[in-house]
């Protein structure tokens, strides 16, 4: 379990700053999850923390100490890559147990602390077999498993899931979780996906174009987005935004309504005509066209029953809009 | 489909026409080294119904300096293809998995040195050899052609270690694998096969390079294309001792190559990543 500090950390490759004077903390036992539009930087801000991309300004602490300058495998950090990245020329055994062989541990040490995480991963069947026979969760497993058995300070995951179609993504989703909880270890977690940053991240970290944008719980950062740029990208359908003449009443440039907040009213909100409905099972979610063109998505009852273009009207309580300054920064 | 089928029969038949055409001269004087002299110059020649004889390989291993320049030939390309590869390994690596800007320029600066017609940097170099005592030494010949194969060698393991995935090595870094170990542990069993061909063809041209053996070497270190060259003035008519020194010159290359098969199209690769 470790503590790491991030004090103005850039990184240039040539002309292209990927990341900008990044300062971040990095709570001890906690799972912080950077998310943020390909490019952003946090997969760099990742490699950089990892030792496999140098630092070119600040300081990294891991533990009170400055590991700018340290080698990857002196840092005591696992990484678990996106393309899982295991040995193909050596057995799941081999695979889990490199680190600690090289690392000069005992025969007997290897062999149990081998034993230990194939049973803790239900990865004991697949031990004496070469990745190209497993399936993709199963590798996945097993690139968990290699990071596990080193018990390295902290896990670093570089979009571990990407690789995996939707069922088995979430649940190595919630295994990821459920182990990263029940040991207590800090962990990092590079994604795109912003579902995913909602539903593991004990803190998530947004980033835009290098810089961090916001810092905060997955609920804060839902309800009270720092920014325009946060409030889109966090959330699906995707936050309903109006200007002009929409958003003045609410003194501001411009308003943010989450589909879930705009609610159906008899009348007394915004006249829309209903585009295309979405039915999935629990809800719907309806797209409508105002009458000036502009385009809303509305998280509907399951029942919602209007056929495509309906007139309907939708209102919102005044608490659920979000108010953005003419700079895109929140009020 | 009838026309692709009777394209595909066309291609195939054209394709044996030209492997027949290009190999003819082998099989010649394959056939020609399992006939007496008389019948190898016979006119119309004989193509299966003549008196097949090991006689000439008898007079070949029994008459001739064949061992000593097998030994030489062995010695040589077996100890310029390690030297070029013990060089290229490192080299190909640097510039596969920690390009600089110059990378490209540098790969490309490497094969440009194969254009020089070696000709033009013979004499300095027989002189230099000459005043080192290099001349006619397995050492001289291996220097100048692990030199030689050295831009080929680099080139193959560059396009071969690009197909290796870096984050495997970067796995290897995190889990505490030295540089060493990195290459040695994971990137030589993941890139075998493209060693071993790169090993083959490195290994092959050195055994049939013959500008530079015949001018650095005269008896001590003569290989199989000096020795054979040699042959060829005071046995020039008979072409069917001859024709069998060539075969014993080129067999142990065929042998390699059929072991190396494997290892050449094997992909180790496979499931390592996505």
């Amino acid at each position: 379990m470790s503590t790491i500090v991030l004090e103005g950390v850039s990184k240039r490759f040539g002309d292209h700053l990927a990341t900008d004077g990044v300062d971040l903390v990095i709570p001890d036992g906690q799972f912080t999850v950077f998310v943020g539009p390909s490019g952003c930087g946090k997969t760099t801000l990742l490699r950089l923390i990892a030792g496999l991309e140098d630092i070119d300004e600040g300081r990294l602490l891991i533990d009170g100490v400055d590991m700018a300058r340290t080698p990857p495998s002196a840092r005591g950090l696992a990484m678990v890559f996106q393309s899982y990245a295991l040995y193909p020329h050596m057995s799941v055994r081999g695979n889990l147990g490199f680190a600690l062989k090289v690392a000069g541990v005992g025969k007997a040490e290897i062999a149990e602390r081998v034993e230990n995480v194939a049973r803790l991963l239900d990865l004991e069947r697949l031990l004496e077999r070469r990745p190209a026979a497993l399936s993709g969760g199963q590798r996945q497993r097993i690139a968990i498993g290699r990071a596990l058995v080193r018990e390295p300070k902290a896990f670093l995951f570089d979009e571990p899931l990407s690789n995996l179609d939707a069922a088995l993504r979430a649940q190595m989703r919630f295994e990821i979780r459920r182990l990263q909880q029940d040991l207590g270890i800090t962990a990092i977690y590079v994604t795109h996906d912003q579902a995913e940053a909602m539903t593991m991240a004990d803190r998530i970290v947004v980033f835009r174009d290098g810089r961090i944008e916001q810092v905060g719980t997955p609920l804060e950062i839902y309800r009270r987005p720092a920014n325009r740029f946060v409030a889109g990208f966090i959330g699906s359908p995707r936050m309903n935004f109006l200007e002009g003449a929409h958003a003045e009443p609410f003194g501001a440039a411009a308003i943010g309504i989450r589909p879930e907040d705009l609610v159906l009213r008899a009348e007394g909100g915004w006249a829309a005509t209903v585009e295309t409905v979405e039915h999935l099972g629990a809800e719907a979610l309806v797209h409508v066209r105002l009458a000036d063109g502009l385009r809303l998505v509305a998280r509907c009852p399951a029942d919602f029953a209007e056929a495509p273009g309906t007139g309907v009207v939708f209102g919102v309580a005044p608490a659920a809009v979000q108010r953005f300054d003419a700079g895109g920064l929140a009020l | 489909m009838r026309s692709s089928r009777k394209s595909s029969v066309l291609f195939t038949l054209a394709a044996w026409c030209a492997a027949l055409l290009v190999a003819f001269p082998l099989l010649w004087a394959l056939l020609a080294s399992f006939k007496t002299e008389l019948e190898a110059v016979a006119v119309p020649p004989s193509l299966v119904w003549f008196d097949w004889t090991l006689e000439n390989y008898r007079a070949v291993l029994s008459g001739s300096d064949y061992g000593a320049a097998l030994r030489n030939s062995v010695l040589i390309a077996g100890g310029s293809s390690a030297l070029a590869l013990g060089l290229a390994i490192p080299a190909a690596w640097a510039m596969a998995f920690a390009p600089t800007a110059r990378t490209r320029g540098t790969l490309l600066w490497m094969l440009s040195t194969k254009m020089l017609p070696p000709v033009g940097a013979l004499i300095p170099i027989f002189l230099f050899y000459r005043d080192t005592g290099l001349l006619d030494t397995h050492l001289g010949v291996i220097l100048l052609l692990a030199a030689g194969n050295l831009p080929i060698a680099a080139w193959m393991l560059y396009a071969n270690f690009r197909e290796v995935p870096a984050e495997i090595l970067e796995a290897a870094r995190m889990d505490g694998a030295s540089l060493w170990q990195e290459v040695a542990v994971v990137l030589a069993p993941m890139a075998l096969p493209g060693l071993a061909s790169t090993f083959f063809l490195v290994f092959t041209l050195a055994w049939n390079e013959s500008f530079w053996s015949l001018n650095v070497t005269s008896t001590d270190a003569a290989p199989l294309t000096a020795f054979i060259a040699a042959w060829s003035s005071p046995q020039g008519l008979f072409w069917a001792r001859l024709s069998a020194a060539s075969m014993l010159a080129i067999a142990p290359v065929l042998v390699i190559g059929w072991f190396c098969q494997r290892q050449l199209v094997r992909g180790l690769t496979f499931g390592a990543v996505k």
